[in-house]
């Protein structure tokens, strides 16, 4: 079998035209920008540009990508290859995962193998907006192509050093072999001469057989910062000291659009080891990732800061926010759901299909804000240096974050280097660098002395960018036999785009997208409405983001309707997703598709069916239950990924819920890093669950009303399921398009699990989180 | 001044009494391994051992500390049950983010040593003061019976 010769991509081949490519992202992504989009450009497609053939994949994203060796691979004398991961690490393992695909190609030894963390600077490494479950879907091929340009450079070293043709030598396990003779050079060896070789043409590069993978879709090989974590040693964005360095903390309005009226500061520098107080000043709205200003306290240690700060005596002008009741605003949000509204989706005709049912059922649904309350908190220290800016912190998206910070302090982007530290914890609110901005800021204040940013736990619950909160209303006619004719879905959530453009009402494309207008159902008459729905605070991305409030209502509605049929809960959900087929996105009204090409990505019910039924016989399903047990099943696509789920649950006499099991399968196409992918099944099960049983954000006179873990729970060792069995659907190929997999295992998991309370109890959970509602 | 002894060593910081324990370690004396997590003993993420208990250093005043014996993550290594859990760790694969996971093996040292061969009731008990938002809890639970295994194994 030869290899397989690289598809060329869409761009042509020479740097300079990489350069053009990189221009015309450049543009599209400041177009983002004053649209009030950054990241969301890719949300977005803009008359201006209507006839700029739509770019999909990671060439569709600000910067694309980059597979030039010269940028990501390097080899020192002793042999050691050092890999650059551009890619944010926040527990994916992603910093294993990339290095190891350019390591395969390019036949490198993985213990000799180092890995370098990229700063932000998209124009080098290409995209580095660590979010929507993109890294290896988009990166997997260029990393591929990186690796395999290194090892012909290499090899032609190795045949000019013997002076015998290139045909005649391989790379093998880090080092070149000349095949007639038997000779070796090893990769130390060859780096100067590999080095200054022209990098191959894309086009002629020929990738390995998958065969042949050492590494790739293994499994085999342990985290690359495993051993630092386990010691202690792992640097986070909370842990940079630099000489001089002061510590910050910030008192931040406690309302969206809040300022300072007045502040007292005496007592608080009085503290023993403040040195000043520092206004920052509020960004006019919107939001977008400007920090919300308010009073820092610089210290000489982060305690004395945190003191400091509990002795302001602020007044603050909350602004027209103030209002923002999460009782109010759920009525609202019901009433609104039970109206007629835009429609985003009509197949058939809903009303006449309905009249004429056999029965009709309705249910709602209601999700509160959640937020991500990462381990690590927001953190972030900054300097500045003969007008040079340097930033470390825990950025997501590190790019945005040197945009930005040039932008508030009036430099060029050129002069603003942002190091990107490991994340604790990420789930999308380190894609906003607010925090990075305010480091800046400070550092600025105190003539560019290093001040560092730490919040503490009541700022990271108080002043996130949060997870929507959404009514469901759906409604169905069944048939005589209980199967749906006609569905209708009005779903009513303020947006994330609120957050880049204040006058924003209604669900964007990207989170219609996510599993409420692209349900690949059956059925024949379909209407989706979404009302519209201001936004009180910033909204922002949540791990899976707007696929769990509607995979939670779809999901929980299927099974509602199977009961009320009588029907097995698993054969009723794979009659409504019907016979396997390719459906194009955009035939359901999808116009984003996760920002993916409909015809290389188009959703695929016959995986849809395949998980369902993987998980199904995985999990024992139909399994006789003791009283009190129960078995939930739930499927859900995201981030063009199949996933489905069975949750077993306990519920004793008193309510008390425990979860012995749960059995996930996930179809996220080839594997590069299978040990990795359990994981992150695993963590957003236990994720799932925590959304669906604890978690909930709500406000009370504008204000957050949690401040920490003691009420703004989340899930702990004894609630967690006890077993967890993550089955990866065997046969990927790699050459076809994958999927994600940081986000698509959450959304299955709240309805699988409250299907499941529903079999052990009869009792139907229709708000989140369940927390005492089980309680007798 | 107060005088502290941490991994061994005597170490004098220049901070006020009631400081906590866990921003002396962090920003006086530079050892980062201990976590901020949330400032009130309801995560775990800032555990450390005084005289071989494990308590949450970011309500712990050097005052109460003072004299008596700290150890961190940092030196948990040079005890053969904080070696074995951070070699199970690594096998299992436990970390994630890895944020929590320094205190994840404060805490599981102390139950080792206070109890070698723990139930699943025990580890639960133990372990329940600290949060892993990455949801690692399954192979934290099989790193700490496989380090409690090996342990027995050496004994």
């Amino acid at each position: 079998m030869s290899a397989p010769v690289v598809r060329p991509p869409e761009a042509e081949t020479s740097s300079e035209s990489r350069v053009v490519l990189a221009n015309v992202s450049r543009r599209r992504f400041l177009q983002g920008l004053s649209l009030g989009g950054l990241v969301l450009a890719v949300g977005f497609e803009s008359r201006a540009r209507a006839q700029e053939p739509k770019k999909y994949g990671a060439d569709g994203m600000p910067n694309g990508w980059v597979d030039d060796p010269l940028v990501f691979v390097s080899i020192a004398d002793d042999g050691t290859v050092t890999i650059v991961c551009h890619r944010s690490e926040m527990g994916q393992g992603i910093r294993t995962g990339m290095p190891m695909v350019v390591a395969d190609e390019m036949e490198a030894d993985w213990k000799r193998v180092r890995v370098a963390q990229a700063t932000g600077d998209e124009k080098k490494f290409g995209n580095q907006d660590t979010d929507g479950s993109r890294s290896t879907r988009h990166f997997f091929e260029p990393m591929r192509r990186c690796g395999a340009a290194a090892r012909v450079m290499l090899e032609t070293a190795a045949a000019e050093r013997w002076k015998v043709p290139v045909s005649e030598v391989a790379a093998k396990n880090h080092e070149v072999v000349h095949r007639p003779t038997g000779r070796r050079l090893g990769y130390g060896a060859l780096a100067k001469a590999a080095a200054s070789q022209p990098v191959p043409a894309r086009a002629s590069l020929r990738l390995k057989d998958p065969k042949d993978f050492r590494y790739i879709g293994k499994g085999q090989l342990k985290l690359v910062d495993a051993a630092d974590i386990a010691t202690g040693k792992a640097k986070y964005g909370i842990d940079t000291r630099l000489d001089g360095m002061l510590y910050a903390v910030v008192a931040r309005p406690p309302v969206l659009g809040g300022k300072v009226a007045s502040v007292d500061d005496a007592e608080a520098l009085k503290v023993p080891g403040v040195v000043k107080v520092v206004q920052i000043e509020p960004s006019p709205p919107p939001a977008v990732f400007h920090p919300l200003g308010g009073v820092a306290v610089l210290a000489r240690n982060t305690w004395a800061a945190m003191q400091g700060r509990r002795a302001l005596k602020i007044t603050w002008d909350d602004g027209p926010n103030a209002s923002y009741d999460s009782v109010a605003y759920k009525a609202a949000l019901e009433e609104s759901a039970r109206k007629p509204a835009k429609v985003v989706r009509n197949d058939g005709d809903f009303d006449k299909a309905a009249a004429a049912a056999a029965k009709r059922h309705q249910a709602e649904y209601y999700i509160p804000h959640l937020a991500h309350a990462t381990m690590e908190p927001p953190a972030a220290t900054a300097r500045i240096v003969n007008g040079k800016c340097e930033v470390w912190g825990c950025f997501q998206s590190p790019q945005a974050a040197r945009d930005l910070v040039a932008k508030r302090l009036g430099m060029s982007a050129d002069d603003v280097t942002v190091y990107v530290t490991l994340l604790g914890g990420g789930f999308g609110r380190k894609s906003k660098p607010d925090f990075g901005i305010e480091a800046a800021v400070l550092s600025k204040a105190v003539d560019g002395k290093p001040v560092k940013v730490t919040w503490t736990r009541d700022d990271d619950l108080h002043n996130s960018y949060y997870h929507t909160v959404s009514v469901e209303h759906l409604e169905a006619g069944v048939d005589a036999q209980g199967k749906p004719v006609a569905w209708l879905h009005r779903t009513v959530a303020p947006t994330i785009i609120s957050t880049f453009n204040v006058e924003a009402k209604n669900e964007a494309p990207l989170e219609l997208g996510m599993g409420v207008i692209n349900v690949p159902f059956l059925i024949p008459n379909i209407r989706i409405e979404n009302p519209e729905a201001i936004a009180h605070t910033r909204i922002g991305w949540f791990r899976s983001v707007s696929n769990i409030p509607h995979a939670f209502a779809v999901q929980s509605f299927v099974a509602e309707l199977a009961a009320a049929a009588g029907r097995d809960p698993k054969d009723y959900l794979l009659e409504v997703i019907g016979p396997g087929r390719q459906v194009s996105p955009e035939t359901l009204g999808d116009t984003w598709n996760h920002g993916e090409s409909p015809e290389r990505y188009p959703v695929d019910t016959g995986r849809l069916r395949r998980v369902v039924e993987m998980v199904a016989r995985e999990s024992g399903w139909g399994r006789k239950m003791p009283k009190g047990s129960g078995l939930g099943i739930a499927a859900h696509y995201s981030f063009v990924s199949y996933i489905a789920a069975v949750v077993e649950v306990a519920v004793d006499a008193k309510g008390a819920l425990t979860i012995p099991r749960v059995d996930v399968a996930v179809d996220c196409g080839a594997t590069v890093n299978p040990e990795r992918i359990r994981a992150q099944m695993e963590g957003a099960t236990v994720m799932g669950v925590g959304v669906a049983t604890l978690g909930e954000i709500s406000y009370k006179a504008g204000r957050v009303e949690q401040n920490n873990f003691d009420s703004y729970q989340v899930t702990r060792i004894s609630a967690a399921p006890k077993i967890i069995r993550v089955h990866i659907a065997p046969g990927g190929d790699y050459a076809k398009p994958m999927g994600g997999v940081g986000e698509p295992g959450v959304p299955p998991i709240p309805p699988a699990l409250c299907n499941a309370i529903f079999a052990a109890t009869g009792k139907r959970i229709r708000r989140l989180p369940i927390r005492d509602q089980l309680t007798v | 001044m107060i005088a502290l002894d941490i991994n061994g060593k005597r170490q004098n910081v220049d901070v006020p009494g009631d400081t906590p324990l866990l921003w002396a370690l962090r920003d006086e004396l530079g050892l980062t391994g201990s976590k901020f997590g949330c400032g009130m003993a309801l995560c775990g993420a800032c555990t450390v051992h005084v005289d071989g208990q494990a308590v949450r250093s970011c309500i712990t005043p050097l005052s109460v500390v003072a004299n008596r014996k700290v150890v961190t993550i940092e030196a948990v290594g040079a005890d053969p049950v904080g070696r074995a859990l951070q070699a199970a760790w690594v096998e299992v694969g436990v970390p994630q983010c890895g944020y929590c996971q320094a205190g994840q093996i404060m805490s599981a040292a102390a139950l080792l040593k206070r109890t070698p061969k723990p139930t699943d009731k025990q580890i639960d008990e133990a372990m329940d003061g600290n949060i892993c938002r990455c949801g690692t809890y399954t192979r934290i639970r099989a790193a700490i019976k496989q380090a409690a295994a090996r342990q027995g194994g050496a004994r």
